[in-house]
């Protein structure tokens, strides 16, 4: 059962004390997802603490990405796909009829499983939230917004000469940090990240890992993840889906030391799943 | 005994040879040995060296005993034919082909006492209901007597060897049977060699119409000089002086080639923003349900032979926007039936299918995560269309738009109805112009000359047409392949 390092032990320890602390950013309440006339969550009530990494673990199929995907409503481009429940973001419930889809997407910003660069210059995929929403007033401005995105991505020390290529040109990894940047550029509040590491390599994912734990500062985090260590290395808070149903939640040092459940304690020590 | 008879019996025999060899192979199918390919394999080889080889000999016998017996004909012809009624040897050649061909229908006791002289035999095989030509001469019996005798042996030695083939053919696919025998391998290279002949044909079709068409071309332009054809501006062939020397009339391409473009250029104007608009809607917005309803819908357009959009040009918009322009400026209207504008409106609605179907699978193929990477930014629809997904799928639809255009450039049938025959230089699009096509139709049909250059322009346009298209095609291809985004 010694999954964490010693380094990450006294880290959970640490996040404990913040976690008291914080504030809930985004609720979710009874929350079922259908597609089609098949039911994929089922009532599932979980809160995200705010400027915290919440991590979203469980087998495949146990709709802990459809979770994620309702946060930002991006089950909506999913033909036949229905939600029930209440999810609000900062107390408003975002699937109010009176919520822009589109401001929600803004202010909850989302990583893909496989890193998705548009087929356009690096400067550009960056560029792209801020130019839709208007964020920046002149060129320079739009230059500055750029720059401390892929600063705050840690990509920017690789990418400076470069900035007119070609996104799609870059490795794995910096083609993740890429769509984190741009993912950032627009000031999300939260950022939702679906298995960001999964299409990887080692290095590139202890890299992605090490962003994730600064960005914590200024973002909530909810990420999704195949990898125990990995959501024991840089959440503070986990869930646990199986079969659609929340099983356990909670703070993520407690859930890999002491799980209440047994199905959690056979997941996370690879019994099943 | 007929070609297609012995053809039939060389098919019995290889489809019986299949199924004794299917039948053997399975014989030998003990579980001793495990077998390399299953028994319906070796029937179809067995089937397949059969008939084969008799087939290819087949064709191989009957083109060079044709030949043969030709040539010998025409070397049994007498020397005077020259001064005879008959025009030339050659003339004379095809009357003795056709009295031996018109030989078949009479019996063997017909055959036995053939009339000698010619007139008496036209009357018999006239009788038959096989026509000759009334100026044949006497001394053609004979020669076309012993062609048909030597065309019957032949076929009959003809017929006995395929048949012996196939029959070897079965005996040596049999004997080859054995449980280790390759006979998929075989059969599978056998099957190659088969698409390679498919494709082959292909290829070498193109290249035949290409020199069929470079011949006649080149007799064109030994008469008119290739200046005048690409640079002149005026069209007027003068049908008039055709065979009677003097003028020739003059070829001057600029004016169809004018025309044709123009034409097609309007027809891309209205094809291009609803075909591709279309597109979008249906690729982007339509639920599935719409889009399995509309697609096929749209696809109908491109099914309606292009004489019908003729028609549709001819007797409904011709007509309405000579009207609609006789209404709007009152009393004589600015728009002719036939006009640059009718052809290209036309034109334009049977090309949208085209444009909606191509675009639409090249937008579809963009992938779904540049649409969730968009639209997860908080972009809207209509935002991830315009800079994500046209940029992406942009060089796939321009390169769709050159092959959409190439067509509207071929296209003939529309414009022969709805564009005028009038070759002429303007800008006016509510004028009548003409296009390539146009005039390659009315330059071949009529009764002309096959060697005046009247005619022989036709070829000269073909042509010109045809690398006209095929360098867009070539430059559609080039476009797609240099800027095809990589989405890996």
């Amino acid at each position: 059962m010694n999954l964490m390092t010693e380094r990450s032990l006294e880290k959970a320890v640490g996040d404990k004390m913040n976690a008291v602390a914080s504030t809930n950013k985004m609720k979710g309440d009874k929350v079922s997802v259908f597609y089609g006339a098949k039911q994929a969550l089922f009532d599932v009530d979980l809160d995200i603490p705010e400027k915290m990494v919440t991590a979203l673990i469980g087998p495949s199929g146990c709709g802990k990405s459809t979770f994620l995907r309702s946060l930002n409503r991006m089950n909506d481009t999913i033909e036949g796909c229905r939600v029930t429940g209440q999810i609000t973001l900062d107390g408003e419930d975002i699937y109010d009829p009176k919520i822009d889809v589109v401001e929600l997407r803004a202010r909850v910003g989302m990583v893909f499983q496989k890193p998705n660069p548009f087929p356009k210059s690096i400067y550009e995929n960056v560029a792209y939230g801020p130019r839709i929403h208007g964020l920046a007033k002149s060129r320079h401005e739009l230059d500055e917004i750029v720059e401390s995105s892929l600063r705050r991505a840690s990509l920017f020390e690789e990418v400076k000469d470069r900035l007119h290529d070609a996104g799609t040109g870059l490795s794995g990894g910096q083609q993740q940090r890429l769509c984190i940047a741009r993912a950032i550029a627009v000031s999300p509040e939260v950022i939702l990240m679906d298995e960001p590491c999964s299409a990887l390599d080692p290095i590139a994912t202890a890299k992605v890992e090490e962003l994730i734990d600064e960005l914590r500062q200024n973002y909530t985090i909810v990420i999704v993840t195949h990898s125990m260590q990995q959501a024991a290395r840089v959440s503070q808070k986990t869930a646990m889906f199986h079969l659609g149903n929340l099983v356990e939640v909670g703070e993520t040092e407690m859930m890999f030391t002491t799980p209440k459940e047994k199905r959690t304690q056979d997941y996370i020590t690879g019994r099943f799943g | 005994m007929s070609v297609l008879l012995v053809l039939l019996i060389v098919f019995g025999i290889g489809i019986v040879g299949f199924f004794i060899g299917r039948q053997r192979a399975s014989a030998r199918e003990t579980g001793e040995v495990k077998v390399h390919s299953r028994a319906y394999y070796h029937g179809w080889w067995v089937f397949l060296v059969s008939v084969l080889p008799a087939v290819l000999f087949i064709v191989l016998w009957s083109a060079g005993s044709s030949i043969y017996l030709e040539r010998s004909a025409q070397a049994s012809l007498p020397a005077q034919t020259a001064e005879s009624a008959v025009a030339s040897r050659g003339l004379a050649l095809s009357m003795v082909r056709g009295i031996a061909t018109g030989l078949d229908r009479l019996d063997a006791q017909e055959l036995q006492n053939l009339p000698q002289s010619y007139a008496d035999l036209r009357s018999l095989l006239g009788s038959k209901g096989v026509a000759l030509a009334s100026e044949g001469q006497d001394y053609m019996v004979p020669i076309a007597e012993r062609w048909h005798s030597q065309a019957a042996t032949a076929r009959t030695i003809g017929a006995g060897l395929a048949i012996a083939l196939a029959v070897a053919g079965v005996i040596f696919g049999l004997s080859g049977i054995h449980p280790r025998a390759r006979a998929r391998n075989n059969v599978e290279r056998i099957v190659l060699w088969g698409l390679l002949a498919a494709s082959t044909i292909a290829i070498l079709t193109t290249v035949g119409i290409i020199f069929s068409m470079l011949f006649q071309t080149i007799n064109f332009f030994s008469v008119v000089s290739p200046w005048n054809f690409f640079f002149g501006t005026v069209w007027d062939p003068r049908f008039a002086d055709a065979g009677s020397g003097g003028s020739q009339g003059q070829f001057g391409l600029i004016p169809l080639l004018a025309g044709t473009l123009y034409i097609a250029f309007v027809a891309m104007l209205f094809a291009v923003p609803v075909g591709l608009f279309a597109a979008i809607y249906m690729a982007e917005y339509a639920t599935p349900k719409v889009r399995a309803t509309v697609k096929p819908l749209l696809e109908i357009l491109a099914g309606i032979p292009t004489i019908v959009y003729g028609f549709f040009a001819l007797v409904t918009v011709g007509p309405f926007l000579r009207d609609l322009s006789a209404a709007i400026s009152g009393g004589g209207g600015f728009i002719m039936a036939q006009s640059v504008l009718t052809a290209g409106l036309v034109m334009g609605i049977m090309l949208i299918p085209f444009v909606s179907s191509l675009s639409d699978d090249i937008i579809t193929a963009v992938p779904r995560a540049m649409r969730d990477g968009s639209l997860g930014l908080g972009a809207t629809r209509s935002e991830t269309i315009k800079r994500v997904i046209l940029p992406a799928a942009l060089p796939g639809i321009v390169g769709a738009l050159l092959l959409t255009a190439s067509r509207a450039i071929g296209e003939t049938m529309i414009v022969v109805l709805a564009a005028g025959v009038a070759a002429r230089l303007t800008v006016n699009p509510f004028e009548a112009m003409t296009t390539i096509t146009v005039k390659i139709v009315n330059q071949l049909t009529g009764d002309l000359e096959f060697n005046s250059p009247q005619t022989l322009v036709a070829f000269a346009l073909g042509i010109t047409l045809f690398f006209l298209t095929l360098a867009m095609n070539i430059f559609a291809l080039y476009i797609v392949r240099k800027y095809r985004e990589q989405y890996e």
